[in-house]
């Protein structure tokens, strides 16, 4: 979907992006990760032309991005940023309405999908649609954002840190939600954050850059398993690398099927539940063995304390 | 903890509840006791006799007029005496508003009758003015009544309309004639055709003033926003041009004007007149339309600007769709300012042979006719106040949605 061939830019005497090579394929959900002026957000904005690269080749869909006037390429890729930048003079129907807008669609189609879109982010259309940004919280707010980032059904979406300014549980709300429509969409996704946890929660793929160089990328569990450097462990924070990899799983992938034989381990634990939470449990309990329910609450299954380190084939 | 909160700040006597009420009320009955409401003269040429507010009322003129005056005045007045030491409240805010604007019509009605009565008494030559008494009082009242709707909190839009309410009275009495005996209409009855005249030029200056200013004034102010290599310069040059007085800007303008008017005589451009008028109000206009023009566009949120390029509009889209409309509230603010003040500076203008209503108030001056000096002043004010009322109107429409 998107090519980086060697790419570079360099400001005055500064290389803010240093020869990187990133293939991302359809559907991937890739997070650029790194410490503060190590590249990440110059590398996204030179995706959809805010920056011009001054070496290399960036290609969307095998063609060169030069080749494509710079509105008609950010038209086909979905944008937010972190501060939301949503019109405060217009209403929240016609912000999500933006793009479509430019692009020329029908005024019956453009309010149907305004409609579709507040639906999916979890704002009633009868409700919302009129009212204006200042008029929302931090966190409708980016919901509306990342709304009018889909509107025309972009190719890719690019997010240069969405949920920074949010507060840590509306972020997580925010971050299930991406997750969900990700999941339903298969959009591509290239998101930019300083927060590691985000990386870990969200992205299929983790792009670790430092001065302008890729340190790293892999999947999460490559990440945590095998780093790459001192520089990439210290990132993900040495002291909780083990609780972060445990984040990674699910109750489900690890418990064996069958109740429990003794009754004395409390309540049953969700089966979608990711298995740092189900230690915190283990812990909170002082037991060795937690019934897990499935999601009409009949108890499914056990989770010993072993499954915590047994990795399944 | 009341006790502390009480020793913080100057001390205030818990029962009085609005100082500001208390000021401008005593005040006022100190003017209307103290100075002359009405000033009667046998004509115009002799200085007259004062009559104050209390002699109006008092027991020795009392007319039936009076009587009912007096009637209808003790009701708001004792009102607004009693709104000083009740708490503040929104139903006493309105109270005091209406109370004002009420006590105001009937000042001005009164003034009114009084002259009607006492020129009808003697000859057709005599001349009744209205004195410092009366201008104090209506002053003071207009204030309480501002005062009294700042305090109820309305929107500005609102604001405005409530201030027009309190005016149209005293437009019908004006229009009505009932005031049609005072000196001051005396002499635009005299007059009316130089009035019409002195009105039509004073619009033409304005409006001749405010064109040109907006059409170089705003793309100045768009390239002082986009660059501050542009901006400082700018502004340098636009606030020298403020500082020089506007008689001096008018004369210097008189011997370049003069010179090209004799190499170019075609274009008719003249020395003197509207054309060093007009440009010199101009050159004054700029500084606050750029500044307008430039702050509103700086306050535009960058992050707005930035999603909108990102989301794939245009520069011109950016700006028509964004930049413009979240600058245009402080732009029109900016241009309110203007008007307010080319309307009052077009007043010096006549000094250099422009016309308007400066051409009256310099021609009562010379000829110490403080009436015709008023008859140039008080639409002057009228239209400076209707001018910012109306724009304040327009800002606030296009304030729209914003908080």
């Amino acid at each position: 979907m998107i090519e980086l061939q060697a790419v570079g830019k360099t400001y005055g005497s500064t290389q803010a992006v240093d020869g990187v090579s990133l293939r991302i394929e359809r559907g991937e959900f890739v997070v650029l990760i790194g410490p503060s002026g190590s590249g990440k957000s110059t590398l996204l904005k030179m995706i959809n032309r805010l920056v011009e690269h001054d070496r290399g080749k960036i290609l969307f869909k095998g063609e060169e991005i030069r080749s494509f006037r710079p509105e008609d390429i950010r038209r086909r890729m979905g944008y937010a940023i972190q501060s939301t930048g949503l019109f405060p003079h217009w209403s929240v129907a016609r912000n999500i309405a933006t793009v479509p807008e430019l692009l020329g669609w029908r005024a019956a189609r453009i309010a149907a999908r305004v409609d579709e879109l507040l639906t999916l982010l979890g704002l009633e259309p009868q409700a919302y649609r009129g009212r204006f940004p200042h008029q929302l919280s931090g966190g409708q707010q980016q919901r509306v954002g990342v709304a009018r980032a889909l509107a025309a059904d972009p190719e890719a979406l690019l997010m240069d840190e969405p949920f920074g300014a949010l507060d840590p549980i509306t972020r997580l709300t925010l971050q299930d939600e991406l997750a969900r429509i990700h999941r339903a969409s298969g959009k591509t996704i290239l998101l930019v954050t300083h927060d590691i946890d985000e990386a870990l929660r969200l992205a299929t793929r983790i792009v670790l850059l430092d001065r302008g160089r890729i340190v790293q990328a892999g999947t999460p569990a490559q990440l945590l398993a095998q780093p790459a450097s001192e520089l990439v462990s210290d990132f993900l924070g040495r002291s909780d690398l083990g609780l972060k990899l445990l984040g990674l799983h699910r109750v489900a992938e690890r418990m064996q099927l069958g109740a429990p034989a003794d009754v004395t381990a409390g309540a049953a634990i969700a089966a979608t539940l990711s298995l740092r939470d189900a230690l915190s449990i283990f812990v909170e309990r002082q037991v060795d063995r937690l019934p897990v329910a499935d999601a009409q609450d009949r108890v499914v299954g056990t989770l010993h304390f072993a499954d915590l380190l047994a990795r399944r084939p | 903890m009341a006790a502390l909160a009480h020793t913080q700040g100057p001390p205030r006597p818990a029962w009085l509840h609005n100082r500001v009420l208390a000021v401008l009320l005593l005040g006022a009955m100190a003017a209307a006791l103290g100075l002359a409401f009405l000033s009667v003269a046998p004509n115009r040429l002799v200085s007259g006799t004062g009559l104050r507010l209390g002699e109006l009322l008092g027991a020795a003129r009392l007319t039936h007029a009076a009587h009912a005056v007096k009637a209808v005045l003790g009701l708001p007045l004792l009102g607004l005496l009693l709104a000083v030491f009740l708490p503040s409240s929104r139903a006493v805010h309105a109270g005091v508003a209406v109370a004002a604007a009420l006590l105001l019509a009937v000042t001005v009605w009164l003034a009114g009758a009084e002259a009607a009565r006492d020129s009808g008494a003697s000859s057709t030559l005599a001349r009744v003015s209205l004195g410092g008494g009366f201008w104090a009082v209506t002053l003071l009242l207009w204030l309480m009544v501002a005062d009294a709707l700042q305090r109820l909190g309305l929107s500005p839009a609102r604001r405005t309309l409530a201030h027009l309410a309190v005016l149209a009275p005293l437009a019908v009495l004006l229009g009505g004639g009932a005031l049609d005996s005072l000196s001051l209409l005396k002499e635009y009855a005299n007059r009316d055709d130089v009035f019409r005249v002195a009105a039509l030029r004073h619009l033409h200056i304005v409006a001749a003033t405010l064109l040109p200013a907006l059409l170089i004034g705003v793309p100045l102010g768009v390239a002082a926003a986009r660059s501050e290599r542009v901006a400082a310069p700018l502004f340098a040059v636009l606030n020298v041009i403020q500082t020089v007085p506007s008689i001096a800007l008018f004369a210097l303008l008189i011997a370049p004007l003069g010179g090209l008017a004799a190499v170019l005589p075609g274009l008719g451009i003249r020395g003197i007149g509207l054309w060093p008028a007009v440009i010199a109000l101009t050159l004054y206009a700029l500084l606050p339309i750029v500044h307008g023009t430039a702050s509103g566009l700086r306050q535009v949120p960058a992050a707005a600007v930035a999603a909108a390029v990102g989301m794939g509009m245009t520069a011109r889209q950016v700006f028509r769709r964004v930049e413009v409309p979240l600058a245009l509230p402080v732009l029109l603010s900016g241009l309110r300012v203007t008007t307010v003040q080319v309307i009052g500076l077009a007043v010096v203008a006549a000094l250099i042979g422009a016309g308007g209503f400066g051409a009256l108030v310099f021609q009562g001056l010379a000829s110490s006719a403080l009436d015709l000096v008023m008859l140039g002043v008080l639409p002057v004010v009228a239209l400076a106040i209707v001018a910012d009322a109306g724009l304040e109107l327009l800002t606030a429409a296009f304030k729209g949605p914003q908080p």
